[in-house]
């Protein structure tokens, strides 16, 4: 009789048996109701449901538009603080970051409860401005996440690197668009990652803001909320290969960066 | 090349560093250098060496002087405007860029038509001898390639000047070898100024045209390697250049010296009574019988160095090392020759601290907070106090004492030290330890950033937080004149 021998090998069975339970077959629940219907017989009416209806293929372009405005808008605050950040000698700068980074960590209702407060002052009545409110709460719930990673990329950018091309001739300017912004590009992709696909399906800030807008996440959310298991899995999948393909994409751009995407540290 | 023309390419006047932390990097530095010459500055780190080199560059303004190009003032110039081009110490190669783009860069900002730049890196590249790596990218490199693309992307500028700051500290020993006689020929097709910065003082002595040896932001010598080497102006140098025995000592007579107990002849003219210090180095002390050495002494240590063996003599208080191709047994009775001019003569400096001091409204001096008891009435003529207990002068006025500055003189060998903070009146680091044959001469920095000779026969070590204890006796007062 052979004798059972544990090795290295099987020390990959729990995570394979985690894998297959919480990855694998839910993946395979998602697939077999998005190609079936209500009768349980396969069909592809679901997916050409989603892409002849307006409804549908409007939301989806309002999703995209929303994710792309939030990101160029996250991007936009969030490069500058990171870079003075990262740059400058302040004393206390780990904790000038936690300032930034703090509002992660209080509960994302009671942060978006009052900024729905602060906006109504504003503005009154929140419905007037569904757009704008969209991308407040979205850039006020994401910011952190777009900091973080290039404040860690330019936090290694080397001094002797702008020196050098300073030296080189290159004025400040110069040395910004050749040399720092180049540099940093891993931490802004990341960042782009991780704003920019929440964003698109992250529908309960809007709920919250009693907002009627409505994004890819929403309309998943209420195909499910009705019992429609088919429509709401071939959404679902249909938003993991857009995912997908975005990450293939900008995959590209970070094989010289070996923090990964997930580089997030204080 | 063109060493004895009066042509001044650069010229430090004067320059100064305080950083903002109040650390003073460089003070008082004043330098010439000629077209085409290759200049090393050299020092142990922390000496000011690189800073000098990175004002030069202009990644720091000097807090005081002027640096002239070809007789312009470039002082506050930002670096992309100066003619001027660096080798950095850790490369600082574009990691995003490959090499062509990397030795490129400066001529693509200068907008130049791409033949010429593709010219130009072509010939920057045969120049540093890797032609066909313009693709390669920097991270698949070795070290001494990116030392090379370094400097091919520095000299591809053609600038007036290049600055090399120890260009090959992270290269193994034998790169490194290679690297300088590479870099010297480069030097001499090339035509260009090198200024080059090193801590290496073999590197130094092999490479340059001028070193200037520099210690705690001043300059200590400048010369030419053989100057520095054979005639080392003062005990910092003979010691930081090369192997030396370094002897206190004292003129008896003409061309006569006394050190180690023996009176020797020597070549240097100074006056007699002088304190000295006499630099000897190990190669210049022959070896020989008890009887027909100048002085005797015992072999306390032999080590294998490869061409020779070093050899530790002791003899009285004095340790003396010798290099010798000939092996000796420890514990032998040898006698030790030198000859004249083997023997180098220098006057012994800081002999005495000297403390400028101010003396505040109780007529107490500063240094020191007033611990010190000094009489103001013994130090200046005729002075006294009066019924009020002002200072007066013989005619009854009162003495201004802001004007007037004291000079504390203690001599190095009244202080002692010691690793109580409570036993002395003033503590500090050791930040400099010259062996002079039978003592150990200190340099202390004290809190209040005071330098203070120290003679002590044990051995600190460099940065020891030592006390001094200094005999209230033997300090010496004078007013400044």
């Amino acid at each position: 009789m052979k004798k059972l021998r544990l090795n290295r090998k099987h020390l990959c069975i729990p995570y394979s048996v985690f894998l297959l339970c919480f990855v694998v077959a839910p993946l395979l629940v998602i697939i077999f109701y998005a190609f079936t219907n209500g009768e349980g017989k396969f069909s592809i009416d679901n997916l050409v449901g989603f892409f002849t209806s307006p409804n549908t293929i409007g939301t989806l372009f309002y999703s995209l538009c929303i994710a792309i405005v939030t990101t160029i808008v996250c991007l936009l605050i969030a490069y500058p603080i990171a870079y003075i950040l990262a740059r400058s000698k302040i004393k206390y700068k780990s904790t000038v970051v936690l300032i930034f980074v703090i509002p992660m960590w209080i509960n994302f209702t009671l942060r978006i409860t009052a900024l729905k407060e602060i906006l109504t002052i504003i503005e009154g009545n929140l419905a007037f401005h569904p757009f704008l409110n969209t991308i407040i709460g979205m850039t006020y719930d994401f910011l952190p996440f777009m900091i973080l990673p290039m404040y860690t990329t330019l936090l290694k950018l080397d001094n002797s690197l702008l020196e050098a091309a300073s030296d080189l001739g290159a004025s400040p300017v110069k040395t910004f668009i050749k040399v720092s912004l180049p540099l940093s590009l891993p931490g802004i992709i990341s960042g782009i990652v991780m704003v920019f696909l929440p964003s698109m399906t992250n529908y309960v800030v809007l709920d919250m803001l009693y907002n009627s807008t409505y994004i890819m996440g929403s309309l998943i959310g209420s195909y499910f909320s009705a019992y429609d298991w088919h429509n709401g899995s071939m959404i679902a999948l249909i938003l993991l290969i857009i995912i997908l393909v975005f990450t293939l994409f900008t995959n590209k751009y970070e094989e010289d960066d070996h923090t990964g995407r997930g580089g997030v540290k204080i | 090349m063109s060493q004895s023309n009066e042509n001044k390419i650069i010229e430090l006047n004067n320059i100064s560093k305080i950083f903002e932390d109040g650390f003073s990097a460089v003070s008082n530095f004043n330098l010439s250098i000629q077209k085409g010459e290759f200049v090393t500055f050299l020092g142990p780190s922390g000496c000011g060496k690189t800073t000098t080199l990175r004002m030069i560059a202009g990644f720091e303004l000097p807090s005081e002087g002027q640096i002239l190009l070809d007789g312009k003032d470039i002082s506050k110039l930002p670096p992309n405007k100066r003619p001027i081009n660096t080798v950095f110490q850790r490369y600082a190669l574009f990691p995003h860029l490959n090499v062509f783009e990397n030795i490129a860069f400066g001529l693509k900002l200068k907008k130049l038509p791409k033949e010429e730049i593709n010219k130009r890196v072509k010939k920057a590249l045969e120049i540093v001898d890797l032609e066909d790596f313009e693709k390669r990218k920097i991270q698949t490199l070795s070290g001494g390639q990116q030392q090379r693309i370094a400097i091919a992307r520095a000299i591809v500028n053609e600038p007036e000047i290049l600055l090399l700051d120890e260009p090959l500290g992270a290269l193994d020993l034998k790169m490194r070898k290679e690297m300088q006689i590479e870099l010297k020929n480069m030097h001499e097709r090339l035509g260009i100024t090198f200024i080059y910065v090193t801590h290496d003082q073999e590197e130094a002595l092999t490479m340059s045209d001028k070193i200037v040896v520099m210690s705690e932001g001043k300059i200590q010598q400048i010369g030419t390697p053989e100057d520095i080497y054979n005639e080392p102006k003062n005990a910092f140098v003979a010691d930081f250049i090369g192997e030396s025995n370094v002897f206190g000592g004292v003129m008896t007579d003409k061309l006569k010296v006394r050190f180690c107990g023996y009176d020797f002849e020597c070549l240097d003219d100074v006056e007699k009574g002088t304190m000295i210090d006499a630099v000897v180095r190990p190669e210049d002390i022959i070896i020989t019988t008890p009887e027909d050495g100048m002085i005797q002494g015992e072999v306390i240590s032999v080590i294998f160095k490869g061409v020779h063996y070093e050899i530790t003599i002791i003899s009285g208080k004095n340790e003396i090392v010798v290099q010798s191709t000939k092996k000796t047994e420890i514990g032998t009775k040898v006698g030790l020759i030198i000859e004249p001019d083997g023997i180098h003569v220098m006057l012994a400096e800081n002999t005495i601290n000297r403390i400028e001091t101010a003396i505040d409204r109780h007529y107490k001096l500063e240094f020191l907070d007033g611990k010190l008891n000094c009489d103001l009435t013994k130090v200046i003529q005729g002075a006294g106090f009066n019924e009020e207990g002002t200072l007066i002068d013989a005619h009854g006025d009162e003495i201004d004492t802001d004007k007037l500055k004291v000079i504390v003189s203690i001599k190095p060998e009244d202080i002692t030290m010691s690793d109580n903070e409570e036993t002395g009146i003033i503590c500090g680091h050791i930040i400099s330890l010259i062996y002079k044959g039978d003592h150990y001469s200190y340099v202390v920095r004290t809190d209040e950033d005071i330098d203070i000779v120290v003679d002590d026969e044990y051995l600190w070590n460099m940065d020891d937080y030592v006390s001094l204890v200094i005999k209230e006796e033997s300090i010496q007062y004078s007013i400044k004149k």
